[in-house]
């Protein structure tokens, strides 16, 4: 990231806001770009974050589709396929397992499936997670089956400042991407520069520096374990939270110079901890940087279970701040060579 | 039958050629396929080649077409290079998709083939995409006139599927789209009476399947496709209303799938009279028959473009055979652009 100046200080937007502003700029520089999506257009979107993009660039470029979301994700890789970016939005991420045959067996693939001879710069906005008691089917973190495809990458920002960056490199991409937007992110405030800048896809970012434990975090669990880093400074653990901030490609190189400083490793996120991007996290670690390891890899997930719906449940199924300090205490406590539980 | 009234005889006898080269070229990759030079599937389209030549013969150089997994008929009739598709199908590096697709997934977006499709109904969507992109095209064109993208604006997006697709939740969701924005998409069923192994009358409760589109408020019309001539001008009906901005269409063609779901598979379950009516109705054979009984052309004519025929296909296998195999490291290259290296990324 590039040095903080006044401007940037001053300009604080939301998350929703910053999307808005990277999707508009987008739009202003390609006046190809096409949004499409179920309520974005007159509505604004079930989160605003497409407000006023209509009134600004007709209707002719952001398109309120029917609850179609196979057609909806087919016709946006159809148009991308000819050469016409487009940004389609998933308005509950679960509602792209109506769609998994477009992005799992046609966008995913096409470039490959030809050759290389085709592309389909086409943009998922996923929008992800718990907003607070939404229950089952309107809270998954699904990001870890997307990453499971190849042929697809996968976006997480967890601040307003890379939300635009990253959304801007993800429409310019000729590639598909997944962007995965938190709900419980939209209404939080960063600092966004003013001038035009783009973030590169596979680029991690260390949110706080530390010496002690290497914190992984992406999406909601960012400002969390951001809290936890300060208050295990008042216990003498220093936390390096850390942010891949895009799942596929991953900065593995990143990670290998946190671990460098720290030895020490504690995943955490939303979605469920089998198979979860964890997992993978845990094993690229294990399998290549073993030899900086001092103590047990340790994750802090998401239970294995469908959302429930009461609030005291589902911050059980959560990882919340205690847990994840419990985690990273343990992992304090632990060398290689003793035994770590999980849970 | 059509009257052959109105038609240039060069025209005429394009439409024979293409429609000899498809069935050639399927009974061929057959034989091929039996002899071990092609690896993977094959669902041969003999007995439909009517469709494919006389809706792409209604089509222009901005338009586009979405196939099926039975897709050698509409790739070669949209204007597929026979040597680059055995290649493909041979599996060997000169092929369409430089052996990562095979014959599933055959495409050419320059030639306006956005490719054939693995997954029933999964090119219906994509096909919808292509009409949503061609009509910005017009509007793109009114206010950026330089922007290359803007020269197809009169350009239509055909889909082709099945019986068996239009029972997919893809093809109501896509006509239903494609109705809503008065997209230039034509949606052609070929209707080959089975659903892979499942008769018309076992997967649905209806006939005609153009009258699904009256759910929607589009055009259904039905075609009989065992005659080039009447897809044609069906097609063209169709694509003409589609570049005139007036919404999409359902066109249903009726024809038989004269072999099996796949080359392999005898078919055992459709009944023998129903076979020997349909082999009777032969597309080919009865256009042959047309076009000698017009006098437009000559038997020897209609010979001197069967061996035509004849010779491009062995050229193109000659030529497979000769293709490289890839180098396995390959497999690794396409997953993503050249920036990203195009390899496969964690």
């Amino acid at each position: 990231m590039r040095a903080t100046s006044k401007a940037e200080q001053e300009r604080r937007l939301t998350y929703a806001q910053a999307i808005r502003e990277a999707l508009a700029e987008e739009m202003e520089r390609d006046p190809s770009l096409l949004l499409l999506g179920e309520d974005i257009g007159e509505p604004g979107g079930v989160f605003g974050v497409t407000q006023g993009l209509l009134q600004r660039f007709g209707a002719e470029r952001v398109l309120d589709t029917p609850i179609s979301e196979e057609a909806v994700i087919g016709t946006a890789l159809g148009a991308a396929l000819l050469g016409v970016p487009t940004v389609a939005e998933i308005m509950f991420s679960d509602f792209a397992t109506l769609a998994m045959d477009q992005i799992v067996n046609q966008a995913a693939k096409f470039r490959y499936m030809t050759g290389g001879r085709t592309s389909a710069p086409l943009v998922i906005r996923m929008v992800t997670g718990t907003a607070g008691a939404t229950a089952a089917q309107h809270s998954q973190s699904l990001e870890a089956w997307f990453t499971a495809t190849p042929g697809l990458k996968v976006v997480t920002a967890s601040t307003p400042a890379d939300a635009k960056g990253l959304l801007k490199s993800a429409i310019r991409d000729p590639d598909p991407v997944l962007f995965f937007e938190h709900k419980l992110l939209y209404n939080s405030r960063g600092a966004v520069p003013a001038e035009e800048y783009l973030i590169p896809l596979g680029e991690g970012r260390v949110m706080r520096e530390g010496h002690d434990v290497t914190l992984v975090a992406y999406l909601y669990m960012v400002p969390r374990a951001l809290k936890v880093a300060e208050e295990l400074a008042r216990e003498g653990i220093s936390v390096e939270v850390w942010d891949p901030r895009t799942l596929v490609p991953f900065d593995r190189e990143g990670l290998r110079r946190s671990l460098e400083k720290t030895g020490r490793l504690v995943i955490v996120h939303e979605a469920p901890r089998r198979n979860g991007f964890g997992a993978e996290l845990a094993a690229i670690a294990a399998e290549e940087f073993f030899s900086l390891l001092k103590a047990p890899i340790k994750r802090v997930c998401g239970m294995n279970t469908p959302m429930p719906y009461a609030p005291e449940l589902e911050q059980f199924v959560i990882p919340d701040e205690a847990r994840i300090a419990a985690g990273v205490r343990e992992v304090m406590r632990s060398a290689l060579g003793s035994t770590s539980g999980g849970c | 039958m059509q009257s052959l009234a109105g038609y240039s005889p060069a025209f005429l006898k394009e439409l024979y050629r293409k429609m000899v080269l498809i069935r050639r070229f399927e009974e061929r990759a057959a034989e091929l396929r039996s002899l071990g030079y092609i690896p993977g599937f094959l669902h041969p389209y003999i007995g439909q080649e009517a469709v494919a030549v006389g809706a792409c013969a209604a089509l222009g150089s901005h338009d586009y077409i979405t196939s099926t997994h039975r897709g050698h008929g509409h790739i070669l009739a949209r204007g597929g290079d026979p040597r680059y598709m055995y290649a493909e199908l041979f599996a060997r590096r000169d092929g369409y998709n430089r052996a990562k697709g095979g014959s599933l997934h055959i495409a050419n977006i320059e030639l306006g083939i956005i490719g054939a499709n693995g997954i029933v109904g999964g090119g219906i969507p994509i096909a919808v995409g292509a009409g949503l992109a061609l009509k910005q095209a017009r509007q793109l064109g009114s206010r950026h006139p330089d922007d290359p993208r803007a020269r197809r604006a009169d350009g239509v997006a055909v889909t082709f599927f099945g019986d068996g697709a239009s029972n997919q939740g893809a093809f109501h969701e896509s006509l239903n789209l494609a109705a809503l924005w008065r997209l230039p998409v034509i949606f052609i069923c070929e209707n080959n009476l089975y659903g892979e192994f499942t008769p018309q009358h076992k997967h649905q409760t209806i006939r005609d399947i153009a009258t699904r589109a009256s759910s929607y408020a589009v055009p259904g019309l039905i075609a009989d496709g065992n005659d080039v001539l009447d897809v044609y001008r069906v097609v063209s009906k169709a694509a003409e209303d589609a570049r005139k901005g007036r919404g999409p269409t359902l066109v249903e063609c009726k024809t038989y799938r004269q072999r099996g779901h796949y080359e392999g598979d005898m078919g055992q379950y459709r009944p023998a009279e129903e076979v020997a009516f349909w082999l009777e109705a032969d597309p080919i054979k009865n256009y042959r028959r047309l076009l000698l009984s017009g006098k437009l052309c000559s038997e020897d004519e209609l010979k001197a473009l069967d061996q035509a025929v004849e010779q491009e296909l062995e050229e193109a296998i000659a030529f497979a055979k000769a293709s490289p195999h890839p180098a396995p490291e390959e497999a690794l290259e396409d997953v993503f652009v050249e920036s990203h290296g195009g390899r496969a990324l964690l």
